[in-house]
């Protein structure tokens, strides 16, 4: 769990008992059977878009297809029902593992893809099934009376009943949500879809947790689903499978709030009783208008709060307050790091890769030695951060080694390195603003594989180590660019990295936050960090670098003490030119 | 349905009386001839409806979920303008309704735009350029409403009687052959024409964007906005043409089809999807990508109905879709040089 989630989940399970009772109580006084079948069908969709919201509202991969698994599980039940005679009560668990099955299928291939194709082809999935299920025969299917034992079958002639299993279900699913969120499975979706890259390089096995998510979420629409067809009592392929089923969960969360817990619930609670009397009311007057109306309020709402209803009104109303201190000596049990077994940390040879005719990193040798500052200088397009993609396995390298401590870190997948003791840091900063620098530094704590507590302490303790922990609790979209370079840096050393390679840390920083940031790199290094830092601007390098490589069209022009490369005749000629190299001669 | 497919099924039970394995060659190749015919000239138009799906998801990648209704509006603004009191009535029913579709675009171009400057550049472009998921979750709600709010209106100003823009085209063809004993190739004169103004139209919008000071404006603008501002480029402006193009060219596309199929408020749900594929399959930001991509989609669709019922035609057209984008996540003809 993460750090502060005790009493956060406590005020949302509370807040969740109290709105279930309030909901159940109001139920008992509608009589009115269409009414109850609508209190019935707003958990329903709720369900569907919590299950919607951890794949593609906290995890960011966007599904235009989750009637998939909605469809599956009613289509479970009912034929379960239909041909063996089993009871929902069986079927809709059943229906789930169908489900979990299917994510897996589906997500296997699919996640190869990103961003569009990715929402695309997960359209692509129910709709192949839906027709496959018209050729089948099971256009339209009901579910059989069960008069002898209505309840053993779910199915109930009080309709408050399924209003009743409708809220439980919806607690469960809101359950699992928060535990999602509270967690560092929440905070490992957060970080893939803010950047899929940063997050392997945290050190999260961005695959895996991808595929947990849509597991996770496609049994929870399979419940739903499962019990729809429960409460309609008959299915079709178009109902469960259609478009507009897989755009009814994208509508309820993004409505009400994308990666909130309460955002489907919200807006679940607001848009479906909408549509429904629209529906009774105006569609006899005039049909067609009751789309228009609706399509028309999605639209104004979405202009009104972009973000969804629940984070604008949390905004507005209940801006979170003052943040508590982290108690003293929270990060003094931080683990540490290995400290290395030789002179050598990391010794890379012939390090080589290609991008069709341009060589951008040819033949690359140099040493790291543990505790020191290595600086790797160059003009723009030197090939310093190609370099660092092939260290830590963003790129492959055509030919050469990488050894960290005699082990290679070549061939491996990003997080792999990660885990090995390489931690990185961008050009670009990427936090979660809405979320506590503390929870943003976690990530790396987490991404290395540290327990609950552990990676608690190792996230104090690297904000301790950058002078941030005054800020632990403020949330990072108020930070300053300086602010947010330390805590990029304290999310690498978090996860107890023994080598830390950082891309242009410096940059876009007046020269007194430069001063700031050198002051804390010179302090790790004192305290036993190795660290390699990309930089092109000299004069701050000459101030903290132990010893520099300078690269220039993808080769080491030099490498060296400070003073003896600044005086380096090549490396005048590739910073300054050829003309300044031969006047300084003369 | 169509007229090849019942001639060929007339053949087929006179056949089935008759001598056995020669006729049921001459069938087989027939069968195939005209459904490789029908792939390719369905094909085309849907190249068309794609390319207008190309501009504004391939290449401004905005999520629209109206496109479908897009496709409504031009069919519907084609049916207008040709038949009853329609202005272009006089013309007759045989160049009209090709006339017709041709205006069709201008006509959901304007509405495009509009649509575009009071919603759509509110969730899009640089009002979102940078932010958190780029703000496409706002981009979804918008189209979905805009979609639902074409569609039910349809319903109200248009009723729900199925429609076709009538012309004596649809129901005479260009015979080919016999080519190899009885087989011969039908084609339909409406589908063949359409599928002629279908390529004009695209040839042409290419030409516009490829080599006027207008297409690459809105290249530029389409490939990085911020920096398309610094070179002077009134963004805004271009992305509202943009969006305009591609609703006028999905307008035409639908002006043609309405030649030869019948339809109503809700059909632009049956397209959108052929459209997504086609545009995904070509490889997003191509606008060639985008006609080879929907002319793939027409053809498998056509082709399937060779060997698969008709129920799973439209599944086949998924499954080929997964497995293309699965083997070839860039799309068929996507190159990231090719940003055309």
């Amino acid at each position: 769990m993460r750090y502060g989630s005790g009493p956060r989940l406590r005020r949302d399970l509370i807040t969740l008992a109290i709105v279930s009772v309030a909901y159940l109580g109001a139920s008992l006084f509608v009589a009115n059977s269409y009414y109850q079948l609508i209190m019935t069908l707003v958990p329903v969709w709720a369900l569907f878009g919590v299950s919607w919201n951890i794949l593609s509202g906290y995890g960011g991969q966007l599904s235009f297809g989750h009637a998939s698994f909605f469809g599956i599980g009613a289509y479970t039940v009912t034929l379960a029902l239909v041909y063996w005679n089993l009871t929902p009560w069986l079927g809709i668990p059943l229906g789930m593992i169908v489900a979990a099955v299917a994510a897996v299928l589906i997500g296997l291939p699919t996640f190869r893809l990103r961003g569009h194709y990715f929402a695309l082809s997960m359209l692509a999935y129910p709709l192949a099934i839906l027709y496959f299920l018209q050729y089948l025969g099971f256009q339209e299917m009901s579910l059989p009376m069960h008069r002898e034992h209505p309840a053993a079958f779910l199915e109930f002639t009080n309709p408050h009943y399924y209003t009743l299993v409708a809220v439980v279900l919806l607690i469960g699913g809101v359950f699992v949500c928060m535990l999602v969120e509270n967690s560092r499975f929440g905070l490992a979706l957060l970080a893939i879809r803010k950047n899929e890259l940063a997050a392997e390089a945290a050190g999260i096995n961005t695959r895996l947790w991808k595929m947990r998510a849509l597991v996770v979420s496609g049994m929870i629409a399979a419940a739903a689903g499962g019990f729809y067809a429960c409460v309609l009592l008959v299915v079709t392929p178009d109902s469960v499978f259609g478009m507009l089923v897989s755009a009814q969960a994208v509508v309820v969360t993004l409505f009400g709030g994308v990666a909130s817990v309460w955002g489907p619930v919200i807006g679940a609670a607001i848009l479906v009783p909408l549509a429904e009397s629209l529906n009774a009311e105006l569609g006899n007057i005039l049909p067609g208008i009751q789309g228009v109306v609706y399509g028309a309020a999605i639209i104004g709402i979405m202009l009104a709060s972009p973000d969804g209803l629940f984070w604008t009104i949390r905004d507005r109303f209940f801006r979170p307050g003052a943040p508590a201190p982290l108690p003293a000596g929270l990060g003094a049990r931080a683990p540490v790091a290995m400290p290395a077994a030789g002179g050598v940390l990391l010794k890379v040879a012939g390090l080589s890769r290609s991008f069709g005719g341009l060589r951008a990193v040819s033949g690359v040798s140099f040493e790291v030695r543990a505790g020191e500052i290595l600086g790797i200088i160059g003009p723009n397009g030197a090939g310093k951060t190609t370099l660092f993609n092939l260290l830590n396995g963003v790129l492959t390298a055509d030919e050469g080694s990488a050894e960290l401590d005699g082990r290679s870190i070549l061939r491996r997948k990003v997080h792999a390195v990660c885990r090995m003791g390489v931690g990185r840091t961008f050009q670009v900063v990427r936090n979660f603003p809405r979320l506590p620098l503390l929870d943003n530094v976690i990530v790396g704590a987490y991404g290395a594989g540290l327990a609950d507590a552990d990676a608690i302490a190792s996230a104090a303790h690297a904000l301790e180590r950058v002078g941030l922990s005054a800020l632990a609790g403020v949330s990072a979209g108020q930070l300053t660019n300086k602010q947010l370079r330390l805590m990029e840096l304290a999310r690498a050393l978090a996860g107890v990295p023994r080598l830390l390679l950082l891309d242009e840390t410096l940059a876009g920083l007046g020269r007194e936050e430069c001063d700031d940031v050198l002051t804390v790199l010179s302090r790790l290094r004192n305290e036993g960090t190795t660290v390699v830092i990309i930089e092109h601007t000299m004069h701050a390098m000459m101030r903290i670098a132990d010893r520099f490589v300078v690269l220039d069209h993808g080769r080491v022009l030099a490498s060296g003490l400070p003073t003896q490369v600044v005086e380096d005749r090549s490396v005048i000629e590739a910073y300054l030119g050829k003309k300044w190299a031969a006047r300084q001669d003369a | 349905m169509t007229q090849p497919e019942s001639e060929a099924a007339l053949r087929r039970a006179a056949g089935a009386g008759g001598s056995g394995n020669q006729v049921d060659l001459e069938v087989l190749i027939e069968n195939v001839l005209n459904a490789l015919a029908a792939g390719i000239t369905i094909g085309c138009i849907y190249g068309l409806m794609c390319i207008g799906l190309g501009l504004i998801f391939g290449i401004m990648r905005i999520v629209n979920f109206a496109q479908g209704e897009l496709l409504m509006l031009g069919m519907f603004a084609s049916l207008y303008l040709v038949t009853g009191g329609g202005v272009l009535a006089f013309l007759g029913p045989y160049i009209g309704p090709f006339v017709g579709a041709l205006l069709a675009g201008p006509i959901v171009f304007a509405g495009g735009a509009l649509l575009h400057k009071f919603l759509i550049a509110r969730v899009s472009g640089l009002r979102t350029s940078g932010s958190l998921d780029e703000g496409h979750f706002g981009q979804l709600i918008v189209t979905l409403g805009i979609s639902l709010i074409l569609q039910n209106g349809g319903l109200i100003l248009f009723g729900s009687t199925p429609m076709t823009v009538r012309t004596p085209l649809a129901s005479s063809a260009i015979e080919i052959g016999p080519i190899y004993g009885d087989a011969t190739v039908f084609l339909n004169k409406a589908r063949l024409i359409a599928c002629a103004v279908a390529i004009i139209t695209a040839v042409l919008l290419y030409l516009v964007l490829e080599y006027t000071r207008l297409g690459k404006a809105l290249r530029a603008a389409a490939d990085n906005p911020t920096a398309a501002t610094y070179m002077g480029i009134d963004v805004d402006k271009a992305y509202r043409i943009a969006f305009g193009l591609g609703s006028g060219i999905t307008a035409i596309a639908g002006g043609l089809m309405a030649t030869y199929l019948s339809f109503g408020p809700f059909i632009g749900l049956d397209y959108v999807i052929i459209m997504y594929s086609g545009v995904v399959l070509g490889g997003m930001g191509s606008i060639l990508g985008a006609f080879w991509g929907g002319l793939t989609v027409g053809f498998v669709q056509q082709c399937s109905a060779l060997v698969l019922p008709p129920q799973l035609q439209n599944a086949a057209i998924f499954v080929v879709f997964l497995m293309i984008v699965l083997l070839r996540p860039q799309g068929l003809f996507g190159r990231s040089a090719e940003r055309a």
